[in-house]
């Protein structure tokens, strides 16, 4: 099978980190990540709007492009996965939406929705399967007690996107259970970073960021793990001194439990405590 | 000139696209709203004056602009009503108007290097056509 | 020559506002045979029926077509009509012309045309219609109940006061169901097992009552009248007849740590165990998943302890064969599995609990002995909040669309026994609508308010989340101020949407009793036969036919024996003519008609029979038991060669009704 990977553009830029160990760690696990040419921005936000067609575009390249290279897409960035999911759902089912992308890209051979996207904790969880990923882990991450922090676009809405319960996530708990942590529950792993307030509200920003990471302060989470650039940059950046705790990409650890060497990330804070 | 209210509010419905008649005011969104504590019109209200089609209210609104579009109301919403897409067709309605962008590009010069692009891309979708 | 009659009612303006009757009987009149035609305003009325005997002797009239409503509504009123006449009953057809037609046609004229193609269908049909004399079958009197909750004590006491017998069947080790789980019950307050152990009493002493506990039915087969029933009774690991219950075993068995079914897990239980104090039989039984014995070979305890040498570890399930006339389902309920509801921290926190764990925490038998403590600390707390509509009212996919009906009384049960019993803890309840119609209910609700001073607030819980202080933070909003809020408290109830038994489908299959989407038992009419199944012989109470409270359980339990009664009353019941039947010279003696028939009517017999060449020959064919026949037709259909015919709707008359419309 070929792994169509969409980067995204926070990966290709402040995010290499979780992109260049991402892609150390599938070529390992038998699943080699091979770029999409030309890929364009998804538009970090999906266009609720029916009538937001131009909006869809950038996501739409991307599905066709992918469908015509064998129909998976893999994807890394929460917010990457919420778009490309949403609107590749929007094309399969609404008809309006459908027409409108197919006549504006002019596709030889409409595209309805086809292409299956995968994030990539999802081909780890249901291709590589986490039993496996266990027994290929060289250094374990043991005693390290780990808190996951999902956020909402891998989430929501669970119907469209379906990639685990949505109030009671357990795919990055297994994960990090996979890599020899101890994963540590925590009650607000699932509630927003408040996203892009992080420009436009700061304080409402900090204030969201401190209550996510009092709930896992509160359960003895000595690092977090997340797979979104932006909730990485608001939990490290927007956290108040006193409540700072390690935030690292999902794949950093997997590529340390693997014994990959990858760069460093650029944003960190202190050391696990 | 009721015609012309009548005419703005069906086009929001439009734009939201949600069924708003199937909404029986149980307020989980608003509880479970991380952002709610801010918010003028709680995401109940906005999906009650829709369904009323009080267009003053709604567009006098500020809620719309602190909502994150995190969509925790739309999952935790026992109808399937998606309070997030109301909000969604009120900044889309106040921003597609001439000269209505919502945030100043010029700002961005102050802020800090490591932020990620995604944020900006999000912030100029929501807050700027 | 045959003479028809027929005869097109009004249904008032029901038929007549859209179909116009005057063309449709002008039309009819035209048809060969046809001797007489008319409309009336109400043909089932005394007026109409007169009408019909009339035609019926001016006319000589010899078969009845009557273009009316479902057949299900007066089929059975135009046969008896027609009897008194002297016609047979199955000499009477009916047209549908007002669900089929003028219910579902706005246009006149075309719903006119309709009405006279189905008149016409109908005429076609009854010129081959034959004279039918129904059979008569047996009633077995005795009656079986299904389920030992209050519905089916109820049923099962009704039905033995009035002098038959009744079996019930409870597949947990002993009767009471949800109601002996419960401290209280509204509105009166009573103590839930001080009305209802001496109920369960009454049942097991009772000479017409046979209890089989810990016991499920495996398999029904037969009909009205005459059921076969197959019982599992699962083996007790304890002979029942020699044990006293003293209950020794209980109390010495090394393993304790299996939770128990009981206590919804707030307690946990030996390996041998007898589900609750007042539990009736009072006899224990062994859990062999979790016995040292039956696990490892080694332990024993029980045995050696037991001062009536009644555990027998060799005990094997018995199956246990019987016949009823009439079968009572009353399986009750669950509740909804909150695993879709993370938001709510049920999995998170011992303090989150579901409305039915509260009552094992206040109950003077249950884990606390009845004192109101947060599992999570053991001590009492000072806040509580209650939740409504968990899962209920939900259209989203992840709990139920319906009203569970009985939350918003047990929600105000609950808190002011909190208030009452320690007017030190602050209650809360967060509610969509409050719903009490009942009697003495609304003001049982505003007495929650009122006395008790609980604290009612319009609006819902978003999330609970644990708190470092070892309480709960909860996130909900305030409808009526128009806030958002942030709480503290120290236990949260969610008042959980309830949902039929485990198994219920299972068993309506093999009742072939119709269920809805929800897995509730269906009523053969919601208003006028709300404790029948449309399965002849099957009856509903409580909880399988849909969310209901004591009361209404109790009334409805009571309604079905009364059924149940008027039907063992009948020493013989009239059976449906309309059975299948064999054409011996066309059977290839293939038998696809046995393998389909459900009811188990069709044998292979050998026999002597003219072929179609008329050569007499020796063969197998097959035989319908006309007896044991439901008429449901799936042989006709099976049949390769059109052997298998139904009287009433032969292939004969199916297909003159076909070519009419055709």
């Amino acid at each position: 099978m070929l792994y169509n990977y969409y980067p995204g553009c926070t990966l290709s830029t402040k995010a290499k980190a979780l992109d260049q160990a991402a892609r150390a760690c599938a070529a390992k696990l038998g699943f080699p990540l091979v770029e999409l040419p030309e890929w364009q921005c998804c538009g970090a936000v999906y266009p609720l709007a029916p009538d937001a067609i131009a909006e869809r575009l950038g996501a739409a390249r991307a599905l066709i492009s992918a469908r015509d290279k064998g129909g998976v897409l893999v994807t890394l960035c929460s917010a990457c996965h919420h778009v490309l999911k949403r609107v590749n759902d929007d094309l399969a089912r609404d008809e309006e939406i459908r027409n409108k992308v197919n006549a504006y890209l002019e596709v030889k051979e409409p595209y309805q929705g086809e292409t299956k996207v995968l994030h990539f904790l999802e081909v780890l969880r249901d291709q590589v399967g986490f039993a496996k990923l266990a027994q290929l882990v060289t250094h374990p991450l043991t005693g390290r007690k780990i808190g996951a922090y999902y956020g909402c676009m891998l989430l929501r809405p669970s119907k469209v996107l379906a990639f685990d319960d949505p109030e009671n996530p357990q795919l990055l708990e297994n994960f990090l259970q996979a890599l020899g942590a101890t994963p540590v529950r925590y009650g607000m792993r699932n509630e927003c970073c408040t996203g892009y307030m992080a420009v436009t509200n700061p304080g409402l920003c900090k204030q969201m960021v401190g209550e996510i990471l009092r709930s896992a302060r509160d359960e003895e989470a000595q690092a977090l793990i997340t797979a979104c650039p932006l909730c990485r940059y608001n939990l490290v950046a927007n956290a108040a001194p006193e409540q700072k705790v390690p935030v690292y990409y999902f794949t950093e650890l997997l590529a340390q439990a693997l014994g990959l060497q990858t760069e460093a990330a650029p944003v960190q804070a202190g050391g696990e405590g | 000139m009721v015609d012309k209210v009548q005419e703005q509010v069906e086009a929001l419905r439009r734009l939201a696209h949600t069924p708003l008649q199937d909404c029986i005011q149980c307020g989980r969104c608003s509880a479970g709203c991380p952002v709610a504590f801010k918010m003028d019109l709680l995401p109940h209200r906005v999906v009650w004056e829709l369904a009323q089609g009080n267009l003053e209210t709604l567009l006098k609104a500020t809620a719309p602009w602190q909502c994150v579009s995190c969509f925790a109301c739309q999952n935790r919403c026992p109808r399937g009503v998606s309070p997030a897409a109301v909000m969604e067709a009120l900044r889309l309605t106040a921003i597609r108007q001439q000269g209505a962008n919502k945030y100043d590009a010029a700002q961005l010069e102050h802020f800090d290097p490591e932020l990620p692009q995604q944020a900006l891309v999000a912030v100029f979708r929501k807050f700027n056509k | 020559m045959q003479k028809i009659g027929v005869f097109v009612c009004w249904c008032g303006s029901n038929i007549a506002t859209t179909v116009d009757v005057a063309q449709v009987v002008a039309a009819v009149k035209t048809i060969p045979n046809v001797a007489f035609a008319a409309d009336y305003k109400y043909m089932c009325s005394e007026g109409g029926q007169e009408l019909i005997h009339k035609a019926v002797q001016d006319y000589q009239l010899d078969r009845i077509v009557v273009c009316s409503c479902s057949p299900r509504m007066h089929e059975a009123t135009f046969r008896n009509c027609a009897e008194q006449v002297g016609i047979n009953p199955y000499l009477v057809e009916i047209a549908n012309i007002r669900e089929q037609c003028s219910w579902i046609i706005k246009d006149r004229a075309q719903a006119t045309a309709k009405a006279i193609q189905l008149a016409k269908a109908a005429i076609a049909k009854v010129r081959f219609n034959t004279p039918l004399t129904p059979g008569e079958s047996k009633v077995v009197k005795r009656a079986l109940v299904i389920g030992g909750g209050i519905a089916g004590i109820q049923a099962a006491l009704d039905i033995a006061e009035a002098g038959y017998k009744v079996d019930i069947v409870e597949r947990q080790p002993a009767i009471g169901g949800r109601m002996a789980q419960l401290d209280k019950t509204f509105p009166t307050l009573d103590c839930s097992a001080c009305i209802l152990t001496p109920k369960m009493m009454d049942a097991a002493n009772h000479p017409n009552i046979k209890l089989y506990t810990y016991s499920e039915v495996e398999a029904v087969s037969g009909f009205v009248g005459n059921f076969e029933v197959k019982i599992r009774q699962k083996a007790r690991s304890v002979d029942a007849k020699r044990c006293t219950g003293c209950g020794i075993c209980t109390e010495k068995c090394p393993s304790r740590k299996t939770s128990s079914e009981f206590e919804l897990g707030l307690k946990t239980r030996g390996a041998i165990y007898i589900p609750f104090s007042q539990a009736l039989p009072k006899v224990p039984v062994i859990d062999r998943e979790h016995c040292l014995k039956f696990q490892t070979g080694k332990c024993g305890i029980c045995s050696k302890v037991c001062p009536a040498e009644c555990i027998d570890y060799t005990q094997q399930d018995e199956i246990i064969t019987e016949h009823y006339g009439a079968i009572v389902a009353a399986t009750g309920f669950d509740l909804l599995p909150l695993d879709k509801f993370g938001e709510y921290g049920y999995q998170d926190s011992p303090d989150v609990i579901t409305s039915l764990e509260f009552e094992r925490l206040t109950n003077a038998t249950g884990p606390t002995e009845g004192h109101l403590v947060c599992p999570s600390t053991g001590k009492e707390p000072k806040s509580v909040i209650i939740v409504s509509c968990v899962g209920s009212r939900d259209t989203s996919g992840r709990g139920k669309t319906y009203c569970s009906k009985i939350c918003c009384m047990y929600n105000a049960k609950q808190a002011m026994y909190i208030r009452e019993k320690y007017p030190q803890i602050d209650v809360t309840v967060f509610y969509i609508d409050v719903r009490t119609p009942g009697k003495a209910f609304d003001e049982f609700y505003r007495r929650a308010v009122e006395e008790f001073n609980v604290h009612y607030i319009k609006g819902q819980v978003g999330k609970v989340l644990k708190d470092a202080r070892g309480g709960l933070t909860v996130f909900a909003s305030d409808l009526l101020s128009d806030k958002h809020l942030m709480l503290h408290a120290d236990m949260v109830i969610l008042a959980t949407a309830v949902k039929p038994a485990a198994g219920a489908r299972k068993l309506a299959t093999m009742l072939t009793a119709s269920m809805d989407n929800d897995d509730f038992f269906t009523e053969a009419h919601p208003k006028l036969r709300p404790v029948e199944s449309p399965t002849a012989g099957i009856f509903l109470a409580g909880m399988c036919q849909g969310p209901k409270d004591i009361p209404e359980t109790v009334s409805q339990a009571g309604a079905a024996a009364v059924k149940v009664v008027g039907l063992l009353a009948k020493d013989k019941l009239r059976t449906n003519p309309c059975v299948a039947h064999c054409q011996e010279n066309i059977c290839s003696g293939c038998l696809a008609c046995e393998k389909v028939c459900p009811y188990g009517a069709i044998t292979a017999e050998t026999k002597t029979v003219i072929n179609l060449a008329g050569v007499k020959e020796q063969r197998t064919v097959a035989v319908v038991n006309q007896t044991l026949c439901q008429g449901c037709g799936a042989c006709t259909v099976a049949c390769p060669a059109a052997a298998m015919d139904l009287k009433g709707f032969s292939n004969q008359e199916i297909l003159a009704e076909v070519d009419a419309l055709c």
